[in-house]
């Protein structure tokens, strides 16, 4: 586990997270996580379900108190062993994975319902910020007289950020709210949402299981498993440099093949792959990403196609290598990408190079 | 009302260590829930109590007797009867109306669940005033087919209607003819609303006492009452309470065995789509003459008596500061029992809902035995609780609406239940991440979410009371009528006319709540 630098609490650091657990019952879902998270930036917390990172997000908003450790929102504790902060109290706007719109409501009422109207100067001005925050969210303010019912997922989730923002709190919390929408509405209603927060400047922290979504939406990932934060770090890096085989599976398809590291050179079935920074020597695991594996005109790697997917503009191509480690027993099958489906028959016996370095994992 | 949530509205930002708000509930709504519970239990135990405390001599003696045997063949000969009569008649009339071609289906929908709205004691003048040497378990067979089979009747349609039709169609793709599908798929889709029902009519069978009291028909709930009334004769009466009390917890335990607890709901996602209707070619001038029959007897002769009755009473019939006397008392009754009972099954329906657990499932289950009592030994055990302990309330309002309580929460928890999903947690905690303290939340997000169905469950209590007979008869003050007494009173006094106005007054005020039901339980059907 290599957390990364940005993990370091900072002056500027809008969050801090130190090793906070939970357990339900018996069940230990939070095993300390610890976690810093910069002003301004996106966040996003990936990991597979069950893996702890809604009730991370739930402690942050005040639903739920950690057993131990402690969280800080703008230099001020908010929960610790002695110290508890509501919900209601932390100005923190949270947009739940249904949107949670007040079905008794009218969309313009549910987007005005933090607001207190003696406050705000009247029912006009009121109705003004309504129209903004939906124009904020690209939606038309005559919507403000719909109820919710009658708006697609989409649209639900927008108004449910524009109810967030009403409150202009510093920090964002979206649990998993684009996984109820299809997938062409997923990413339009993801770009939306994250350029509305950006030109608004506020700190947000995404939950989600979905990998892509994470690496295309934050500025910073953590990776989540089994209760503890495996890897935190920025979306290339976190991506081409996982901490450990399970997060590199985990982030995207793999390649994984037997190596000999000597040095910064692994030796492997796809010929001599340097590796940065390595973390260990002799017999590893090294990890490619698929598309660091290229079709060459010739070389001295080689592999026949096993099997092959088409499924439209890319053809998954299983080989099997022949390079010059094969003879070491070497001998290993990879999987890999091509958009080529003509040059990829099963029986044809193509040259391969590889593009870029490898990551090392102790085998 | 409690907060909703375990968090404090402390005014200070801090409070000390937190609990998990999913893991424990908060311990003053706990310990309400509790409180009511062991108060609901009242009854049973003094059952209990009571026949521990005869002796095993006087017990024997006063239960092993030909009168017993009498009574136990009257209720348990009219239980066997009319359950059956209730199923065939109430399944077959849903299916009717929901899956074939019958004209004017939507309004016989209808007209055939407003029987419910005439009360059974009702029904039963009507009868007796039509045919009046109806008595036996003939007699009380049919009064009770007549004035119970919606109970039935109601689930079994909205069950129809929310069936999905893809399940008759795999059928037919699967050989089955129409009739060999309506008995293997259709019929086994309804076994939770025929079971359900036929519980309920059970249940008001053994707690029926105007309906067969009026046609010379003994019970054991009529045996009790007269017992009580002739003697006060406590310890006769309590031996027959507590075989009553058996007789109903038998039933309760029959019924929980063979409902089982198979998965019925639809399995899958999609939208269901509308299930098919069946023409009914030459059947159909059966099937109409049929519902049209049904409608006559169990709608038409209690409403036909009712206006002869008027009729034939003229002006004299409406002595007017009479029955508004007892109009106000019967609405002061029911809106003050409606509200109570709303207001105490608030904290269950809350538990159970919000923080599911054995615990909580107790606390529930508690309730609906209780209330499944008939009202005679509820009576009975307020009336012997208030005689040796609670003098000062002995015959006193406070009393009377304690009993309604008792007798009615499961409508209340039933539709608080229901409403309380419609409240989910995320919306609270969307409200407190706007700002909203816990209290606020509850008040602006839980309890406008739950109203309306707090006032459906109010209207159902409130139509409970209105209708009750026996729990009043013995607990109100003296002098104090509702229009169930007031009715009872001049009927039993063969007054038929002067009775009417009362019987007229009933049905229109039990109509509402009798739609309002009918209208639940389509929506329950997602229509």
């Amino acid at each position: 586990m290599s957390p990364a630098s940005a993990d370091t609490p900072t002056p500027d650091s809008h969050l801090i997270i130190d090793n906070v657990t939970k357990s339900f019952g018996s069940t230990q879902v939070l095993r300390g996580v610890s976690l810093s998270v910069h002003r301004g930036i996106t966040t996003a917390i990936v990991g597979p379900s069950g893996s702890g990172k809604t009730t991370l997000l739930r402690l942050i908003a005040g639903f739920e108190a950690p057993d131990s450790g402690s969280i800080m929102l703008d230099g001020k504790v908010v929960a610790d062993g002695t110290t508890l902060v509501p919900a209601h109290r932390r100005n923190v706007g949270y947009v739940a994975q249904d949107g949670a719109l007040f079905p008794h409501l009218s969309v313009g009422e549910n987007v005005a319902f933090g607001l207190d109207r003696r406050k705000f100067g009247g029912r006009a001005a009121v109705r003004k910020r309504v129209a903004e925050l939906l124009a904020m969210v690209s939606l038309d303010p005559d919507y403000a007289g719909r109820r919710p019912d009658e708006l697609s997922g989409g649209q639900q989730q927008r108004v449910a950020l524009a109810r967030a923002l009403a409150r202009e709190p510093e920090l964002m919390l979206l649990d998993e709210p684009f996984s109820a929408l299809d997938a062409g509405l997923r990413v339009a209603t993801r770009k939306a949402v994250a350029a509305t927060l950006a030109a608004a400047g506020v700190t947000t922290i995404l939950v989600t299981h979905d990998q892509g979504e994470a690496l295309s939406f934050a500025d910073q990932v953590a990776v989540m498993r089994r209760g503890v934060l495996a890897q935190i770090g920025n979306p290339f890096v976190v991506y081409t440099r996982p901490s450990d085989r399970e997060t590199a599976e985990f982030l995207g398809d793999a390649v994984i093949l037997d190596a000999d590291l000597q040095g910064s050179l692994a030796t492997c079935a796809l010929g001599g792959i340097p590796v940065r920074r390595p973390t260990c020597q002799g017999r590893v695991h090294l990890m490619l990403r698929p598309e660091q594996i290229r079709i060459a005109e010739t070389g001295a790697i080689r592999g026949t196609v096993l099997e092959t997917d088409f499924f439209g503009p890319e053809v998954t191509v299983k080989l099997e290598l022949h390079g010059p480690a094969a003879s070491n027993g070497l001998k290993q099958t990879i999987t890999i990408r091509h958009w080529n489906a003509t040059l990829t028959k099963p029986g044809t016996e193509l040259y391969l190079r590889v593009i870029g370095e490898g990551v090392a994992f102790p085998a | 009302m409690t907060p909703a949530t375990g968090m404090s509205s402390d005014p200070s930002n801090i409070r000390s260590k937190a609990r998990s708000p999913r893991s424990r509930p908060p311990a003053p709504v706990v310990a309400a829930a509790v409180v009511i519970s062991l108060a609901t239990l009242i009854p049973l135990g003094f059952v209990i109590i009571m026949t521990a405390a005869t002796g095993w001599d006087t017990a024997v003696k006063l239960i092993f007797r030909p009168r017993v045997g009498e009574l136990l063949f009257n209720t348990v000969g009219l239980v066997l009867a009319t359950i059956p009569l209730c199923i065939v008649i109430g399944v077959a009339a849903a299916w009717l109306v929901e899956r074939t071609q019958l004209p004017g289906a939507r309004f016989w929908s209808l007209v055939l669940a407003a029987p419910l709205a005439v009360p059974a004691f009702v029904n039963s003048y009507a009868w007796v005033s039509t045919i009046p040497s109806l008595g036996g378990i003939a007699g009380g067979t049919l009064v009770s087919v007549l004035s119970y089979y919606p109970l039935v009747y109601i689930p079994a349609a909205a069950a129809l209607r929310r069936m999905d039709p893809a399940l008759e169609q795999s059928a037919a793709s699967l050989g089955l003819d129409r009739w060999r599908a309506f008995f293997r798929v259709i019929l086994p889709q309804l076994w939770l609303p025929i079971t359900g029902g036929s519980l309920l009519v059970g249940l008001h069978l053994l707690a029926e006492f105007g309906a067969f009291s009026m046609i010379r028909f003994n019970t054991f709930t009529t045996a009790i009452m007269e017992q009580y009334q002739s003697t006060f004769n406590g310890v006769a009466a309590n031996m027959l309470a507590s075989v009553l009390v058996l007789l109903c917890l038998v039933m309760l335990l029959f019924e929980s065995r063979i409902r089982g607890n198979a998965r019925y709901a639809r399995i899958g996602s999609g939208v269901a789509s509308r299930p098919p209707i069946l023409p009914l070619g030459r059947y159909r001038p059966v099937a109409v003459v049929g519902v049209l029959g049904l409608a006559a007897l169990a709608l038409g002769v209690p409403l036909g008596n009712v206006v002869r009755w008027l009729v034939a009473g003229g002006a004299d019939i409406w002595d007017l500061p009479e029955i508004a006397r007892t109009l106000a008392q019967t609405l002061a009754f029911g809106l003050a029992g409606a509200l109570l009972t709303v207001l105490l099954a608030f904290p269950i329906a809350w538990l159970a809902v919000r923080y599911p657990s054995w615990f909580t499932k107790l606390l529930e289950g508690t309730n609906y035995i209780t209330s499944s009592l008939p009202g005679i030994v509820v009576a009975l055990a307020f009336v012997t609780v208030a005689v040796g302990y609670l003098r000062p309330l002995y015959q006193t309002v406070p009393l009377v609406i304690a009993a309604y309580v008792l007798l009615f929460l499961p409508r209340a928890l039933v539709n608080l239940r229901a409403g309380l999903a419609q409240a989910p947690r995320e919306l609270e905690e969307a409200a407190q991440s706007l700002g909203n303290p816990p209290l606020k939340t509850f008040l602006r997000v839980t309890l406008r979410l739950t109203a309306p169905a707090a006032a459906g469950g109010a209207a159902l209590v409130f139509l409970g009371i209105a209708n009750e007979l026996t729990a009043t008869l013995l607990l109100a003050p003296t002098g104090v009528n509702t229009l169930a007494t007031r009715f009872w009173s001049l009927s039993s006094e063969i007054d038929y006319g002067g009775a009417a106005p009362y019987a007229l007054i009933l049905i229109l005020l039990s109509l509402p709540m009798t739609y309002l039901l009918y209208t639940q339980s389509q929506k329950a059907a997602g229509q």
